[in-house]
């Protein structure tokens, strides 16, 4: 295997230098496009909305997709993000036409797409397996798409290279997918799939088969490119990381449907259900009692909740914090003995046993964390403005 | 022909450098290959004692000889282009589509072997419209039949080394139909193992015998039987000449393949053995 010699500086650059040719995709004059396509028209790189209505898929007797619907604006960059099993794969796979709903429709540009065979939707798609053809060339991979478009051999050729140039692997045009490591061969396959001039790109968790530094140049690599085209992207992942950082929305789902749709900020900030609060980052959750519409007890004292916090909820709940919305100060006879202390660069996160058993994990500057060290005693307080309320767990 | 295809299904790199304690060759193996090795060449030592130097050089000059080869030949090149094109796609179609059905299929293929040739012949002479009897294109549809084992399981390997979904859902998802991609995509990564099936069968349609004899048409085998009865020794320099000349030949196939699939990525050729291809790491 060839080490991917390709730095995060190089990709950068790559990618720096493509923007400044202002994007090789436009007017590239790819024959035939236009007709024939949802929408009809030709368009530039700005992309094209993507709608999913009321999709349901049963496989068996497990319904992989409920009624799932979304809007995905032109351009806009939206990652389906959930566990193993939530139906997010399947709705990427309904999108690119390799799997047909029950009932629902897809729509590109308002056209329905729902009837149309996957090789004539125009969606540019990458895999989570390496999914090059092994017996092609990075440059013949890349030009594929391009040939099955009639497009001249000088042409396919000086585009192929443009695309290849703009992932940072003209050096490796000429090499065979086995020569080439599993970053760059991801970057072939964004490169090919690009090369068509999708409607829409599908990104089928391309990064989770590659190491964590690779990984993270690719992202931002993606990240990039997908912002300089303006290409309308759904990217499925059961990394939170990735989804948080690349999409500008996040749609969790959970048993087919979406739990919560929003941009991630709000996503982390205001997560709407218990699942996605616990799914999207860590989420610290202590026992309370409500005692009133918005006075709670919990941690020794009672916390007044934002309006609308305790909304439908009565006695017994659960107060969800993050745990950067914990407090802890070094107390002797505090409520929570440290458990342990993790070091994640300028914050710590410490392990708090709480009395009752319960354990919670509190993140505090590192530079002042020196004090809580397993076995001291500690009082940990939570602010009244970060508590989530949710039903008690029977 | 008994060794069928067998896949090496780890990628790991053999250590080129092996300790001392493997390099032995402890004594008892040497005994066994020695034996094997008598086993094997003994006939064929006997064979050219029999034949002679001479009778070498006599084989091509003999009535019958070219015809026979020829129709040998026409009717491997038939063979092996009607079984690819049954069973590529068949083969193909139902990893993709059917894989339920790949139990089925395996147990099919096997018929074959487990069924006698003579049976085989006889129920095909039953059901052969009049106008196939007369032509000896009819052996080619039975070679098809015999040869359907060994080109199965050739390409039934080759397809398991791929990952043959994603292959095409990628071809799929750039605008190619399912021809486009099982011509284009499918067919060159199977390369090793249709060579593989292309040397199977062709070695059995060359050294086929029961249903030649049966049909009636002198194919080079038949010719040989045959011509022992004229001249003894000839003959059997004229079966040492085939088997060596067809041992040639596959060595020069596997030759030529092992360099090819290497280049590409691929594993080394042996006869009858497909290896998975590489893919890169996760680097």
């Amino acid at each position: 295997m060839t080490p991917d010699t390709t730095t995060g500086d190089k990709t950068a650059g790559a990618v720096a230098g493509g923007a400044t040719r202002g994007g090789v995709l436009k007017g590239g004059g790819i024959k035939g496009r236009g007709s024939g396509r949802p929408g009809g028209a030709d368009r530039d790189s700005a992309g094209l909305s993507l709608t999913l209505r009321g999709l349901y898929r049963t496989f068996g007797t497990t319904r992989a997709l409920d009624g799932l619907s979304l809007d995905i604006q032109p351009g806009e960059f939206v990652a389906l993000l959930g566990p193993s099993g939530c139906g997010k794969t399947t709705a990427l796979r309904i999108v690119a036409g390799f799997e047909t709903a029950d009932s629902g429709s897809v729509l590109v540009d308002g056209s329905d797409i729902s009837a149309m065979p996957a090789a004539k939707r125009d969606m540019g798609m990458v895999f989570q397996s390496y999914s090059l053809f092994p017996n092609m060339p990075a440059i013949d991979n890349v030009a594929f798409g391009l040939r099955l478009r009639k497009l001249r051999g000088p042409d396919r050729h000086r585009r192929a290279l443009e695309l290849l140039d703009m992932v940072g692997l003209t050096d490796q045009a000429r090499q065979y997918p086995h020569q080439l490591s599993g970053g760059q061969q991801q970057r072939v396959a964004l490169a090919r799939a690009l090369a068509i001039e999708p409607q829409v790109l599908l990104l089928d968790e391309p990064l989770s088969a590659l190491d964590a530094k690779v990984r993270l140049q690719l992202r931002e690599q993606i990240k990039g490119l997908q912002q300089r085209l303006g290409i309308t992207t759904l990217f499925v992942t059961h990394d939170q990381e990735e989804a948080l950082s690349m999409a500008d929305r996040v749609g969790v789902m959970r048993s087919g449907k979406f739990e919560q749709v929003d941009v991630p900020d709000q996503l982390y900030a205001n997560p709407r259900t218990a699942f996605v609060a616990e799914f999207v980052g860590t989420m610290n959750r202590l026992p309370g009692t409500l005692t009133s519409a918005r006075d709670v007890a919990v941690l020794d004292s009672v916390l007044t909740v934002r309006a609308g916090a305790a909304d439908g909820l009565a006695g017994d709940v659960d107060v969800l914090v993050r745990p950067e919305g914990l407090r802890i100060k070094a107390q002797p006879g505090g409520n929570g003995i440290v458990t342990d202390r993790a070091f994640l660069g300028s914050v710590s996160r410490i392990g708090v046993r709480l009395c009752g058993a319960v354990a919670v994990k509190v993140d505090h500057p590192s530079a002042h964390a020196g004090d809580f060290t397993p076995g001291a005693s500690v009082q940990v307080s939570l602010p009244a403005e970060d508590a989530v309320l949710v039903a008690a767990r029977p | 022909m008994a060794a069928l295809t067998e896949i090496a299904q780890s990628s790991a790199p053999v250590p080129r450098h092996r300790g001392r304690r493997h390099r032995r060759f402890p004594v008892w193996r040497w005994l066994i290959l020695s034996l094997a090795g008598l086993y094997f060449l003994t006939p064929l030592y006997a064979a050219l004692k029999f034949a002679g130097v001479k009778a070498f050089g006599q084989v091509a000059h003999q009535s019958g000889f070219s015809s026979a080869l020829g129709l040998s030949v026409r009717l491997a090149v038939i063979t092996t282009v009607l079984t690819l094109v049954l069973m590529v796609p068949t083969t193909v179609y139902v990893h993709l589509r059917l894989p339920r059905l790949r139990r089925v299929l395996e147990v099919v293929t096997i018929l074959p072997i487990v069924i006698p040739p003579i049976v085989l012949i006889i129920g095909v002479l039953q059901v052969a419209p009049a106008s196939l009897k007369a032509t000896p294109d009819l052996l080619a549809l039975e070679y098809v039949i015999l040869a359907m084992p060994f080109a199965y399981r050739s390409i039934d390997t080759g397809l398991r080394a791929l990952d043959l979904r994603t292959l095409f859902e990628a071809s799929s998802s750039l605008g190619a139909n399912w021809l486009t991609t099982l011509w284009r995509v499918v067919v060159p990564n199977l390369r090793t193992a249709l060579l593989s099936a292309i040397v199977l069968t062709v070695a059995l349609v060359l050294g086929e015998y029961t249903m030649a004899s049966l049909d009636l048409y002198q194919t080079f085998p038949v010719w040989i039987v045959l011509f022992s009865q004229d001249s003894g020794p000839v003959s059997t320099a004229a079966s040492l000449l085939a088997l060596f000349v067809t041992w040639v030949l596959l060595m020069a196939i596997v030759t030529v393949a092992s360099q090819s699939s290497r280049r590409r990525g691929g594993a080394e050729v042996t006869l009858f053995t497909v290896g998975r291809q590489e893919t890169g790491d996760s680097r």
